[in-house]
């Protein structure tokens, strides 16, 4: 009796203190100036959460190293440039589709939906991309997948860098090429109306904040769900996974579905945030990023990974630029005779810290206590012979 | 799928048939696309085939490259199984290594040519040394502490490892492609082959290559390390309780693949006269294409690769363009990996499943 009363109190204090905590990062804004940096850096790191967290249901749960994550990324960004912009400035005689645009973009030429449009269309272009992306490497097991899935991501991030050549549709090319498409539209949404973020970024902070929180809520219902159970049975032991009834090819083609759905939502928050769409920037350092946020937090721990895509982002956005490559830091390396900029090896720092963490404490941050058991266990066969390269080899036979 | 085609008796056997030939050989039809479509068109156009050969003897210089790095990954999977991921960083900063040794041994495109031969065998022997020690340095810091770990592990340092070499490349000579003394003149004509010009920067390529190669096989073939090498790929416990140290044949491993991989660098260094830190990136997973074709584990079937991706690269670099050579290439990794893991030569390996 006093434990069910213990855990009800623990139940409440639990929602008592997320409740406050979501507040608290929601009047965080209030108290800076409506254009500051901070908020601008705190959007980025929110819409990388949402990258994270799609990234940690393919990597975390179901075991799968997607290197090609930055495929989804650019999907949704490019959903923005195909779908909110001007870009095809062609269709209709020049006179555009718009579909509940805000009362700017409604007379302009190009295709103009809105924004709940976009991200439903986002999520769905990016989820059938992940099915295509999964299928080859259904067959496949560990690093072949990861190999595979990096090509994906290279041949996508190519088709958008040199799409200017390519014509689809009567003489629409399918990118812009090395040039951005801009300007993208602002946010706008049915209630709120346009947000506008040459005045403030608030509204854009909480519209991120609150594709947080819906994604946060979908992972927490997603990892305790059948599915869910699926895909960390997976992780742990495949073939054990498909003779208790797990269907496989179902379970990983939804991994990939799902964790790509996240990463076109979080492209299609970017387009209008950053207001165009370069695909220069679509390169593999981005899936590394992102795969560096869920290695810092912990794989498969879904506060972790929250946790590891907030510092990550600010290594990024704050850290690198502004203390490492401040005066006091440029000083003392002058002084040891070190002459660069850390925001030239940016990639190499986060490439230090997935080294890094991957030796010292590859459960993460925040590990999860399943996937730490999975890293620290040891069968009896393992401790009776303490061969070195034994539990590798053991696992390729 | 075994036991459905057991029960399904004689009238399956038309369709075992086709998909047996579909798999043994749709994937050289495959191969054979690129060459034979601009080999038409070049027919059709210029009536003769001197354009695509000329593509080819680029592709063949491309792919002796390619084979040596290719080396590295086939020798370090075929004994532990892990994708050195920062393979290609290390043919990169042996490229840059070559570089930056120049002016020191006084090299110019004016040295006499017995001064330019001594000189570049001293720097080849060098930039090789440095790539071997750098790699087994990797294995030392960023894989051997996850022998124990899940296969991804080591894959993610590998990684990790990568873009910090990468970084290494863009602190030593900075972010921008940075050209070098053209040496040896590589672009100048030296004979004709049937009407296509052979340059001098393809005989070198081969001419590098193939003693190393050579070399490569008859050690793993005949000295007992080689011997220990294969033993450990075979069977890594069974190696140990022989009395063979494991791991300092798995470090012998990587030393030999970073010695290729640093010939590769020198040649690039010569055959581009330019170099990039970011040009290990894509040659490394051009190479890593190439070890899969060969068949991974399989030194033989990595120089095959490397040729055949290295033509690839030459047609679809000269005909398609520079843009889309990566995106091509690795249109072939996926269809490869997908259809034929185990290679053009290879055995049939775990991941064919």
């Amino acid at each position: 009796m006093t434990r069910v009363r213990q855990l009800r109190g623990d139940q409440r204090a639990g929602w008592v203190i997320g409740g406050a905590v979501v507040l608290a990062f929601a009047l965080m804004p209030l108290f800076r100036a409506p254009l500051d940096g901070f908020t601008g850096d705190a959007i980025l790191a929110l819409a990388y959460v949402v990258m994270a967290l799609g990234l940690n249901l393919v990597v975390g749960f179901a075991g799968l190293l997607d290197l090609g994550y930055v495929a989804f990324y650019a999907l949704g960004l490019m959903a923005t440039g195909w779908w909110a912009s001007d870009f095809y400035s062609g269709v209709k005689d020049q006179k555009g589709i718009h579909i509940g645009a805000s009362n700017f973009a409604d007379k302009l030429p190009g295709i103009h939906l809105n924004f709940l449009i976009l991200i439903v269309g986002a999520i769905v272009i990016c989820a059938i991309a992940g099915i295509i992306i999964g299928l080859p490497t259904l067959r496949l097991r560990g690093d072949y997948i990861a190999i595979v899935t990096l090509a994906f991501g290279e041949i996508i991030s190519r088709v958008f860098a040199n799409g200017d050549s390519l014509e689809i549709f009567h003489n629409d090319a399918i990118s812009n090429g090395r040039q951005s498409i801009s300007p993208i539209d602002q946010i706008n949404l049915p209630i709120f109306g346009e947000l506008d973020s040459a005045t403030s970024l608030r509204p854009y902070y909480w519209c991120v904040l609150a594709l947080c929180l819906v994604v946060l809520f979908v992972n927490f219902r997603l990892r305790d769900s059948r599915l869910g159970r699926a895909w960390i049975a997976l992780r742990e032991d495949e073939v054990a996974a498909a003779s208790m009834g797990v269907p496989l090819v179902k379970t990983k083609l939804l991994s990939y579905a799902a964790g790509g759905a996240f990463g076109g939502i979080s492209g299609c928050f970017l387009g209008p945030f950053f207001a165009s769409v370069n695909a220069n920037q679509f390169m593999f350092g981005v899936s590394i990023f992102i795969l560096g946020m869920v290695i810092l937090g912990g794989l498969g721990s879904i506060w972790g990974v929250l946790l590891g895509a907030i510092l990550l982002s600010f290594v990024n956005s704050w850290l690198i630029p502004d203390v490492l490559d401040g005066e006091w830091m440029q000083g003392k390396l002058s002084s040891l005779g070190l002459n660069f900029q850390f925001s030239e090896v940016e990639f190499g720092v986060f490439g230090f810290i997935l080294l890094l963490m991957m030796v010292l404490r590859p459960e993460g941050l925040i590990p999860e206590r399943r996937h730490q058991l999975e890293l620290t266990e040891m069968t009896p066969g393992e401790l009776e012979e303490p061969g070195q390269l034994h539990a590798t080899y053991e696992a390729r036979a | 799928m075994e036991a459905a085609s057991v029960t399904a008796g004689p009238p399956r056997r038309r369709s075992e048939a086709v998909r047996d030939f579909v798999s043994r050989y749709g994937l050289i039809a495959i191969l054979l696309v690129l060459p034979v479509v601009y080999g038409l068109q070049d027919l059709s156009n210029d009536g003769n085939l001197t354009r695509l050969g000329e593509n080819l003897a680029e592709g063949v210089s491309n792919g002796a490259i390619l084979a040596l790095i290719a080396l590295g990954y086939t020798l370090v999977y075929g004994i532990i199984e892990l994708i050195n991921f920062a393979h290609g960083e290390v043919f990169m900063l042996g490229s840059l290594t070559a570089a930056a040794l120049y002016s020191p041994f006084g090299l110019t495109p004016d040295t006499s040519a017995a001064g330019l031969i001594l000189g570049l065998l001293a720097i080849l022997v060098l930039s090789m040394l440095v790539s071997g020690t750098l790699n087994v340095m990797i294995e030392r810091v960023a894989y051997r502490p996850l022998r124990n770990a899940p296969k991804l592990a080591p894959l993610i340092t590998a990684v990790g490892m990568s873009f910090i070499l990468q970084n290494v490349g863009i602190l030593w000579i900075g972010a921008s492609q940075k050209s070098v003394p053209d040496l040896i003149g590589s672009q100048e004509h030296l004979f004709n082959i049937s009407g296509v010009s052979i340059n001098r920067g393809t005989v070198l390529a081969v001419a590098t290559m193939i003693p190393l190669v050579f070399l490569l096989t008859s050690f793993v073939a005949h000295s007992r390390l080689g011997k220990a090498m294969r033993a450990t790929a075979q069977d890594p416990e069974a190696a140990r309780l022989m009395g063979i140290n494991v791991d300092t044949t798995i470090s012998l491993t990587f030393l030999l693949g970073g010695l290729m991989a640093g010939a590769a660098g020198l040649i690039t260094a010569l055959y581009q006269t330019s170099i990039w830190y970011f040009q290990g990136f894509s040659a490394g997973l051009y190479a890593f294409t190439a070890a899969v074709m060969g068949g991974i584990g399989n030194i033989r079937g990595a120089v095959l690769g490397g040729f055949i991706i290295g033509i690839i690269q030459g047609i679809s670099d000269n005909r398609i363009g520079n843009d889309w050579t990566p995106a091509i290439v690795f249109v072939y990794l996926i269809i490869i990996m997908v259809f034929r893991p185990q290679g053009l030569i290879g055995e049939e390996t775990r991941e064919a499943g």
